[in-house]
């Protein structure tokens, strides 16, 4: 299965953002969602992805769309992570049952057993208005999210 | 999926900071940080790069700060903007690039001092923020850019993504000089 296409009602779920706090997709209802599935806390290129839409949180918030990274990677390894990118949005945690969520969406890398590099933007009705799949080594910029959200900006309300 | 390399959604215009023939058939821009060590040093190849090709090249500096990971980068790049605002932005950049271990607030004013600025002038700019929306508007257009680290490159407008080693870039250069 490919990632999940736009049209595609984005599945629901809840994740650990820290050991005691969770985040879950229906709260964002009402407003747009940037999902951001990268393979691992660390890594080089996630770092650059990272910190570069670290920051465009108000470019994003602009267009009323908020941001979130998921990666399989544990709670206290995200918590140390966003700590050092002094990152300003939430690192969700895939991790148990690992990578349940990558592979709802249908972005789940077996042979690496993390999740693919993917970003998916919904809409405020939750549903998947575009996607992308990068080469897992390829930082793919924002540039494809920004057009996507200005396209919403541009659509007829639902 | 297409692997074309991205295009500067941004032309070079004359608001631009420029070095260089204005007509020259070569166009090297960077987004560059100056906090940032990859930028650091590409600075020294830049400067071999453009006196090699010399009239046949501009050069074209773009701002894109990632202030969260580099907390000095946003107020040296508005330094540097002050500077410009005084006619000297090439000679900010290449002190800031020279000296990115003296990136701190005093340290920007000692620079200023040094390049002959309008001290008040300069203080009274970083203090209250008037070049942060050109700063931006460098970032942003970036970003739109397919920018996504720093430095990136663009030769005529294409990203470049090969290597910034003085025979990678000159190498690249000169291919699309040749195909011009």
């Amino acid at each position: 299965m490919g990632a999940l296409q736009p049209g595609t009602k984005a599945p629901d779920f809840s994740l650990h953002t820290t050991p005691d706090q969770s985040v879950a997709l229906h709260e964002f209802c009402g407003r747009r969602l940037i999902l951001c599935f990268y393979p691992a806390d660390w890594s080089p290129v996630c770092g650059d992805q990272v910190t570069l839409y670290n920051e465009l949180l108000s470019e994003f918030r602009q267009h009323n769309a908020d941001l979130l990274g998921i990666s399989v990677d544990g709670v206290w390894c995200h918590l140390a992570y966003a700590k050092d990118r002094k990152l300003h949005f939430p690192l969700l945690s895939d991790f148990e049952p690992k990578g349940a969520v990558a592979r709802a969406y249908g972005v789940y890398h077996t042979p690496l057993g993390t999740s693919e590099r993917a970003l998916f933007v919904l809409d405020e009705t939750g549903t998947i208005r575009w996607s992308y799949v990068s080469p897992i080594g390829v930082n793919p910029g924002a540039d494809g999210i920004l057009e996507a959200l200005e396209g919403l900006d541009g659509a007829p309300k639902s | 999926m297409s692997t074309r390399a991205p295009r500067l959604t941004r032309p070079v215009a004359d608001d631009d900071h420029i070095r260089g023939p204005v007509d020259a058939p070569l166009t090297l821009l960077e987004y560059g940080d100056f906090e940032c060590p990859h930028c650091g040093a590409a600075h020294p190849i830049i400067e071999e790069v453009r006196a090699r090709l010399g009239p046949q090249l501009r050069f074209v500096y773009r701002h894109f700060p990632l202030s969260n990971v580099h907390p000095h980068a946003e107020a040296a790049a508005e330094a540097a903007e002050a500077a410009g605002a005084q006619g000297r932005f090439w000679e900010m950049h290449d002190r800031l690039f020279e000296h990115q271990d003296a990136l701190e607030d005093d340290d920007l004013v000692t620079h200023a001092r040094l390049l002959g600025l309008d001290l008040e002038q300069f203080v009274e700019e970083l203090g209250t923020g008037v070049h942060a929306p050109r700063v931006r508007r460098d970032f942003v257009s970036g970003v739109r850019s397919g920018v996504n680290g720093t430095p990136s490159f663009y030769i005529n407008g294409v990203r470049h993504d090969g290597g910034y080693d003085m025979a990678s870039l000159l190498g690249a250069l000169e291919a699309v000089l040749r195909a011009a």
